[in-house]
């Protein structure tokens, strides 16, 4: 065991990093620090340079600018040291169809130089981790897209690595598979000490982590636990349904002093308490008002306060276009 | 909080956890992730059943239905019968065939994922390359020697000689045509790209090899081209062993620079410099290459 420092150790730190295709800036300079052992999130929506900075930190893509080391080793000059303490589970599927299940995990283990004599235990652990074992000698084509991500999150964990890389674990899963990934993720940490750097489009995954960053157009935007950031928004949102949108808008505007806006069909407001608010709402607009809801702070309401704009209507705009802005 | 947490109590069914560690890298590690590589070419060629069966209908057809079709118009050449001369033409028919297909297994692995998995091991990219060539020259040389039953069933004249110096030829030739299309396939992104290539490449390299015909008395331009042809440093050994069998060697074609006539073993070592370059030539793009 290394010894307890004051600091806690980090397995990832990021400076000034920046990549550039040639004619995208993906990501444009960002800086923040994993601490060894915890969960941390990347939240933003599509295009928002997610996968760039996986590939940089995994070392299958060179920044343009700026450092970053994993695990304690540049992933610029040291780029085997990285690979041996990472495991990566990419966002779009990269089994061998052809093989069994148990076939690509021995690939897999092979290719890392596990010892002979460990390598059929440690399969045998990691696919009965996520449900996979009684299946080993299925070929992969026939598993669901479920199956397949739970396998690669196996795969991932042949080599034991000290940080495990997920882009968008999650995506495309029904809510059952979604759950369970999230529960190996928290077994992950309780049990084997890994560090977990994951990424998300998801706002409700985002919360389970212990911290995150949100990114949006190759940027941080902000960074923390996902409650804090919730805290420091210090707003609740409000959402009212009106016979009449424009209307109740300007009321919104002259009687009230709020800016308000139509965000996923109804209007939409920040306020510092809201129950508070919502008789001065009734007293007050001039039209009838079909329903009122009223949330306490969420991560999006976070990326609004940071970005001025949700993450849906983010992610409905190219992402290219933005980010060459 | 307490300084120590309790430890969880240990499940007896369950062992403990096995936590293998990762080796740094070394000569080891590289000719490890050789052997991997090589070993899944192996399992997709075995467990491939329409790719054997297609890659040996072809050279069959060759064989039996041209072969008899022309030996009647042709009845001898270079003193064996045309079918045993149209035999080791045909043998590299069918090993260029399955040395392209195992080289077109770059842009595939790329195209389903697969190839990600590979490039984020700790294992050197030159490796990755090497072991994908073996792979190609194994299934080949496989494939060619089916191909011997074949010809032997055919009428085509064996020995034990003859059996050992094709295999050993073949691995020769195997390395250095799947090197080729490696060297082809980490310069495309997709596979219809790749398969466009091939075409464009395999045929002519084909007609110009003297595969079909002796390489004499040709127009001066198409003798350049059948000289730069590497496949014309692979048909000339395989006819001259198989003309062996029949004590016609000394009749079998060669190749000539000039009045200079390139003997087999300097057959041989042209195509193994032509699979150094092209293995050059793919490992430089493929090491190069973000994933
Ligand atoms: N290989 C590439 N070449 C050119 N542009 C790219 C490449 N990869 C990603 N991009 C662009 O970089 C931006 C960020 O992409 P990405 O990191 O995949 O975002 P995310 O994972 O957050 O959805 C996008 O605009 C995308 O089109
Ligand atoms: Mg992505």
């Amino acid at each position: 065991m290394p010894p307890e420092t004051a600091e806690p150790r980090r397995a990832i730190v990021v400076r000034g990093l920046e990549k550039r295709y040639a004619d995208v800036h993906a990501v444009r300079g960002i800086d923040f620090e994993v601490r060894a052992g915890e969960v941390f999130g990347f939240l933003g929506p599509n295009g928002a340079g997610k996968s760039t900075t996986i590939s940089i930190l995994c070392t299958l893509a060179s920044p343009t600018a700026g450092s970053a080391t994993v695990a304690g080793h540049d992933v610029v000059r040291e780029r085997d040291d990285v690979r041996r303490n990472i495991g990566l589970v990419f966002q779009e599927t990269t089994l061998d169809d052809y093989l069994t299940a148990h076939r690509n995990l021995v690939f897999h283990g092979e290719l890392y130089g596990v010892p002979k004599a460990v390598l059929g235990e440690r399969i045998e652990q990691v696919m009965t981790m996520v449900g996979l074992w009684d299946r080993r000698d299925s070929v992969v084509a026939t598993f669901s897209g479920g199956m397949k991500r739970r396998l690669e999150i196996a795969r991932g964990l042949v080599h034991a690595p000290n940080v495990l890389f997920l882009d968008e674990p999650t995506i495309g899963l029904d809510p059952q598979t979604r759950s369970s990934i999230w529960a190996y993720i928290r077994e992950l940490r309780a049990r084997h000490q890994i560090t977990v750097f994951l990424t998300t489009h998801y706002m409700d995954e985002a919360e389970n982590c212990d911290r995150i960053a949100i990114i949006d157009a190759g940027r941080i935007v902000a960074e923390g636990a996902p409650e804090s950031l919730k805290a420091a928004v210090g707003k609740d949102r409000v959402q009212v349904r009106t016979a009449d949108d424009d209307v109740a808008i300007v009321a919104l505007k002259e009687k009230l002093g709020v800016d308000a806006r139509v965000h996923d069909g109804a209007i939409t407001f920040a306020v510092a308490s809201g129950e508070e608010f919502v008789p001065r709402l009734f007293a007050e607009l001039p039209i009838a008002i079909r329903s009122v809801s009223v949330a306490r702070p969420s991560l999006d309401d976070v990326f609004l306060s940071f970005t001025g704009t949700t993450m849906r209507d983010a992610a409905a705009r190219p992402g290219e276009a933005r980010a060459r802005r | 909080m307490s300084a120590v947490a309790p430890r969880e109590p240990r499940d007896s069914s369950r062992p403990v956890v096995v936590v293998p560690r990762v080796p740094s890298a070394s000569l080891a590690s590289d000719l490890r992730a050789i052997k991997v590589v090589w070993h899944r070419e192996l399992l997709r060629f075995v467990k491939d059943r329409p790719r054997l069966i297609a890659g040996l209908a072809q050279p069959v057809l060759y064989l039996f239905v041209m072969g008899t079709g022309l030996s009647a118009m042709v009845p001898s050449t270079s003193g064996v019968p045309f079918r045993t001369f149209l035999f080791p033409g045909v043998l590299c028919m069918a090993i260029l065939f399955s040395c392209f297909f195992s080289a077109g297994s770059l842009v595939w692995d790329r195209e389903l994922g697969f190839m990600r998995e590979m490039m984020v091991a700790p294992v050197r990219r030159g490796a990755i390359l090497l072991g994908k060539c073996l792979g190609g020259t194994t299934v080949g040389t496989i494939q060619g020697m089916i191909l011997m039953v074949i010809g032997a069933i055919g009428g085509v004249p064996m020995s034990l000689e003859l059996v050992v110096t094709i295999f050993l030829e073949l691995l020769v030739i195997c390395f250095a045509i799947t090197a080729f299309g490696l060297a082809l396939a980490a310069h495309v992104r997709s596979i219809q790209a790749f398969m466009a290539l091939m075409q464009m490449v395999l045929l002519p390299m084909f007609f110009a090899s003297g595969a079909l015909y002796p390489l004499s008395g040709l127009p001066a331009w198409l003798e350049v081209l059948t000289r730069l042809d590497p496949l014309s440093y692979a048909v000339a050994p395989l006819r001259h062993a198989v003309l062996g069998a029949s004590g016609k060697a000394a009749l079998a074609p060669m190749v000539t620079w000039g009045s200079f006539v390139v003997p087999i073993w300097l057959d041989l070592v042209v195509i193994a410099a032509y699979a150094l370059v092209a293995l050059a030539v793919a490992r430089r793009r493929f090491a190069r290459e973000d994933a």
